[in-house]
């Protein structure tokens, strides 16, 4: 399946990529970021388990079990800091 | 109900002015406002910068707004949060609750900012005396908003 990836904040500039278009073979959010965390550096520091991060798909915070639907919008991001 | 995202401020007055505009039903509206501070974590902070998320912020908003309503008996809610540079003692974000009484809108109010806190896509790099630092989430947020869910 085809996914839409964006990254935010810390994440966005660590990993020096504000959103890219993946082809992805798994099935669930934490295949996705296993995918990802394979990529090495600063990858596997924020995704290897140091780190806290959200990760939502079609704009809706999920956890890492959540199926990802083909087409999906998946964002990558730090725990907010808002308000 | 008047959810907004913008870089522009506010005015606290003119948004509470605009919830009461032609209505007579309205007891108690209550309000917060969020500011900038110059200092956090021990260091001075000469700005910070905010970001969010377009799109999910005003759908997270939308959703928290909409759990506050079917909590309470609301009249309206005002949410107005800015993004960009903002310095010492600006506004960062707005919440009002317009109810029939206090409880419901000081209640309300409290509520829609601790989830705000946790649940909307915002995040702040602040500038201080060391260099810019992203702002880290805080445990004592997350227990806010969880004690809403205790019996």
């Amino acid at each position: 399946m085809r996914l839409h990836v964006l990254y935010f904040a810390r994440l966005r500039e660590r990993f020096g990529v504000a959103e890219e278009t993946l082809d992805f073979a798994g099935t669930t959010a934490a295949d996705l970021v296993a995918v990802l965390q394979a990529r090495g550096g600063a990858w596997a520091e924020e995704l290897g388990g140091g780190r806290a991060f959200r990760v939502a798909v079609n704009q809706d915070i999920v956890a890492l079990d959540a199926a990802l639907p083909d087409q999906a919008e998946v964002a990558i991001f730090p725990p907010v800091t808002g308000g | 109900m008047r959810i907004v995202v913008q870089s522009d401020a506010f005015d606290l007055g003119a948004e509470v002015d605009a919830m009461r505009q032609g209505r007579t039903d309205i007891g108690a509206i209550a309000s917060f406002v969020g500011l900038a501070r110059d200092m956090n974590d021990g260091s001075g902070v000469a700005a910070m910068t905010l970001e969010h998320y377009p799109g999910m912020t005003e759908k997270a908003l939308a959703r928290l707004v909409d759990a506050a309503a079917s909590r309470w008996t609301l009249l309206d809610v005002t949410v107005i949060h800015r993004v960009g540079r903002l310095l010492p003692g600006d506004p960062i974000v707005l919440v009002a609750v317009a109810a029939s009484h206090r409880g419901e809108a000081f209640a309300a109010c409290e509520f829609i900012m601790d989830y705000l806190k946790t649940q909307a896509p915002f995040w702040k790099k602040e500038e201080t005396p060391a260099g810019d630092r992203w702002v880290e989430a805080r445990a004592s947020d997350d227990a806010a908003a969880a004690r809403w869910n205790q019996p």
